[in-house]
């Protein structure tokens, strides 16, 4: 296998021609992403289109049906789960929190790819979550139940958690859902600051358009499963792309504070996705 | 804790931080440095081991506490004995009576009870970390009441022997495991779906005890009983030596598994993501724990409750997450040895069997839990 070809090229992370989906479901058929390196690479789309789909084949949760992910120059299947646990990280969409955990007993879960039978917890461990902690700004919340916390709070723990598991690729599934928008900003600043400080790479679901735009330096817009448009956000958000994507018919100005596209919906026109009247009289 | 922090990495500052780059302690007035994360590490040359200090005292307390328990069950009762006699008669030294009561009839049953407990609290741990739910105890989803009608259909139906009733215990609560599980599962493990399932079951399964044992000629019938409600009152030093073989070997296994477990604890896809599958994991792991509760039934017959309450003990002791497996083992043998206890001396001059004790205090128990789980559902 020509594999290697993805070492050296700046993408350490990519699906290559994969096929994903669930029982006899298939969701994406034939997808082809590169995740470029040191991106923030943002994945935006409607509700249901595959997103978490995606993300879940790119850790290796879902095993593609055709096609690779490849990881570091080799197909992703054939590491051990925790090695990929090393290399890669994933918050995923939904979590379960133990019945009466902590929080510092939650975040210090993200260390175990790193540990073995003999080396189960180390000063390295214990400062990984000490780091985790203070970034996401839950030092204070560390001997808390998690059940007790609010919607919010929680978010910020598993983030930690993920944190914690210290990998330099960082997948984020809807990441800022439940935050409100100041914690919001400071988890995209927080990412924002992985990527610049520490050469990170993430990738993350986001729903605010806005905020993906004045985040992302890798946009990718999914519809039905498939990738529709990728680049940097100027170019792929257009009126016609948030027309196709969301069906929802807005206008595209640029953004007064960073100058990325803003996208406005517009007043009293029907967003019905499936009309395709609504493109005439537009 | 003060662990010099020589570099931390700029990354771990909130973004309000910024604001204040001289305040080290961060915008809470409190670095995290300061945070009790409640663990230790321990480094024993190459071994590096997280040892939560209250985890440990507790440890060691009910260690000592199963001890006294167990001493003080042989000591006390209805017949009375000092501590002094106890040694005399274990050094050989004691009355013909003594040597009966102690090495004949307490002390056998004594130490059933600690390692039947032990076998249990462990079961109930591991059953209670895979489904996510206390209730997933090997007691209510009908795992002991199925490895229990294996024992009966080897007696009544193959008509085999002790030895074969053991056996049939084993690959019934084997069995009963793999119903439930395959008909829990789907699109991964729902713990609540798996409880309903299995109290289902273990009815249909409780029904089908009684029918044997109806079936069955007065003798036979009357030798099975021990099937239907736990037993330890003829409890002797024959099978101890397998338990303490099987139960050892299956603790240690199952403490080998205590780390995935921790992980496998957290949603599916949240465990993947740690580079922990689960589904392998779950089949290794219910493998243990049946076997565990399955050795139990077949040494003294189903005790309820012992599974159930063990673990749920055992975290409000530690205080940690996780399955708590040893301390769950410990409390699971401290909690046997002491309902053996009460079965034996309460109702003299008859004794009621364990099982009953333990029907009774689980069912106020599970009553407790369900009303608990139900306001958390509906908080
Ligand atoms: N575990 C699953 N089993 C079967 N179908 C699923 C599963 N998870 C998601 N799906 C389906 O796959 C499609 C894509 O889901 P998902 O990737 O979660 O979308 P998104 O994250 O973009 O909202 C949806 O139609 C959903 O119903
Ligand atoms: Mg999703």
């Amino acid at each position: 296998m020509s594999t290697l070809s993805g070492d050296g090229t700046g993408q350490r992370l990519r699906a290559e021609a994969v096929t994903l989906g669930y029982d006899k479901r298939v969701i994406s058929e034939d997808l082809t992403l590169a995740v470029p390196d040191g991106s923030f690479t943002v994945i935006v789309g409607a509700n249901g289109c595959g997103k978490s789909t995606l993300l879940r084949g790119l850790a290796r949760l879902l095993k593609p049906r055709s096609g690779a992910v490849h990881l570091d120059g080799q197909a992703i299947q054939r590491y051990s789960s925790k090695e990929v646990a090393r290399r890669l990280g994933l918050l995923p969409q939904a979590q379960v929190a133990p019945d009466g955990i902590t929080v510092a007993d939650l975040v210090a879960r993200g260390r175990y790819p790193h540990q073995s039978l003999l080396r189960q917890w180390t000063r390295d461990d214990e400062e990984a979550v000490r780091e985790a902690l203070a970034a996401t700004d839950i030092g204070d919340l560390a001997e808390r139940l998690v059940d007790e916390l609010s919607g919010g709070q929680r978010q910020r723990v598993w983030l930690a958690m993920a944190l914690a598991q210290r990998t330099e690729i960082l997948l984020l599934d809807e990441p800022t859902t439940y935050l409100d928008i100041a914690h919001q900003v400071e988890v995209l600043d927080l990412c924002e600051r992985l990527r610049t400080e520490r050469g990170y790479t993430l990738v993350a679901v986001l729903h605010d358009l806005n905020l993906a735009c004045r985040y992302a330096t890798h946009l990718v817009a999914m519809k039905d499963g498939g990738v529709v448009a990728e680049g940097s956000p100027a170019d792929v958000i257009t009126e016609e792309l948030v027309e196709d994507v969301y069906g929802l018919a807005c206008r595209v100005v640029p953004d007064p504070e960073c100058g990325t596209p803003l996208v406005i919906p517009r007043k009293n026109v029907s967003t019905t996705p499936s009309a395709p009247s609504e493109e005439e009289t537009r | 804790m003060t662990t010099p922090r020589t570099s931390p990495p700029p990354v771990g500052a909130p973004v309000r931080r910024r604001a204040d780059p001289a305040d080290p302690a961060g915008p809470s007035g409190r670095g995290a440095g300061a945070v009790d994360l409640g663990v230790r590490s321990v480094r024993i040359g190459p071994v590096a081991l997280p040892v939560a200090p209250r985890s440990v005292l507790v440890v060691v307390l009910l260690l000592a506490l199963a001890v006294v328990v167990a001493v003080c069950s042989v000591l006390f009762g209805e017949i009375q004995m000092g501590f002094p006699r106890l040694v005399a008669t274990l050094s050989g030294e004691g009355s013909a009576f003594e040597d009966y009561l102690v090495m004949d009839s307490r002390l056998p049953r004594v130490v059933n009870a600690l390692l039947i407990g032990l076998a249990l609290g462990m079961s109930g741990s591991i059953f209670q970390t895979i489904s996510r739910n206390p209730l997933g105890s090997p007691d209510v989803i009908g795992f002991e009441t199925g490895a229990s009608t294996g024992g009966l259909v080897a007696l009544l139906v193959l008509g085999s022997g002790f030895a074969g009733a053991s056996v049939g215990a084993v690959i019934g609560g084997l069995a009963t495991a793999v119903v439930v599980y395959a008909l829990a599962l789907r699109n991964g493990l729902d713990g609540l779906r798996l409880v309903l399932i299995g109290v289902g079951l273990g009815a249909l399964l409780l029904s089908v005890n009684s029918m044997l044992i109806v079936q069955a000629d007065v003798y036979d019938a009357q030798e099975a009983g021990g099937w239907l409600v736990g037993n330890l009152a003829g409890a002797s030093w024959d099978g101890v030596g397998w338990l303490v073989v099987t139960v050892s070997v299956l603790c240690l296994a199952a403490v080998g598994l205590s780390r995935p477990l921790m992980i496998a604890e957290l949603a599916d896809d949240s465990a993947a993501g740690l580079g922990q599958r689960t589904d392998r994991l779950r089949m290794v792991a219910i493998a243990v724990g049946v076997l565990l509760s399955s050795i139990a039934v077949a040494a003294a017959g189903p005790i309820v409750f012992v599974a159930l309450s063990a673990p749920q003990i055992a975290r409000r002791l530690t205080g940690a997450s996780g399955p708590n497996l040893v301390t769950s083992g410990l409390t699971g043998a401290v909690v046997l040895v002491l309902a053996d206890h009460a079965a034996r001396e309460l109702f003299q001059p008859r004794q009621v069997p364990v099982g009953v004790v333990t029907g009774l205090i689980g069912g106020a128990f599970l009553a407790w839990l369900l009303t608990r789980e139900w306001r958390k559902g509906h908080a």
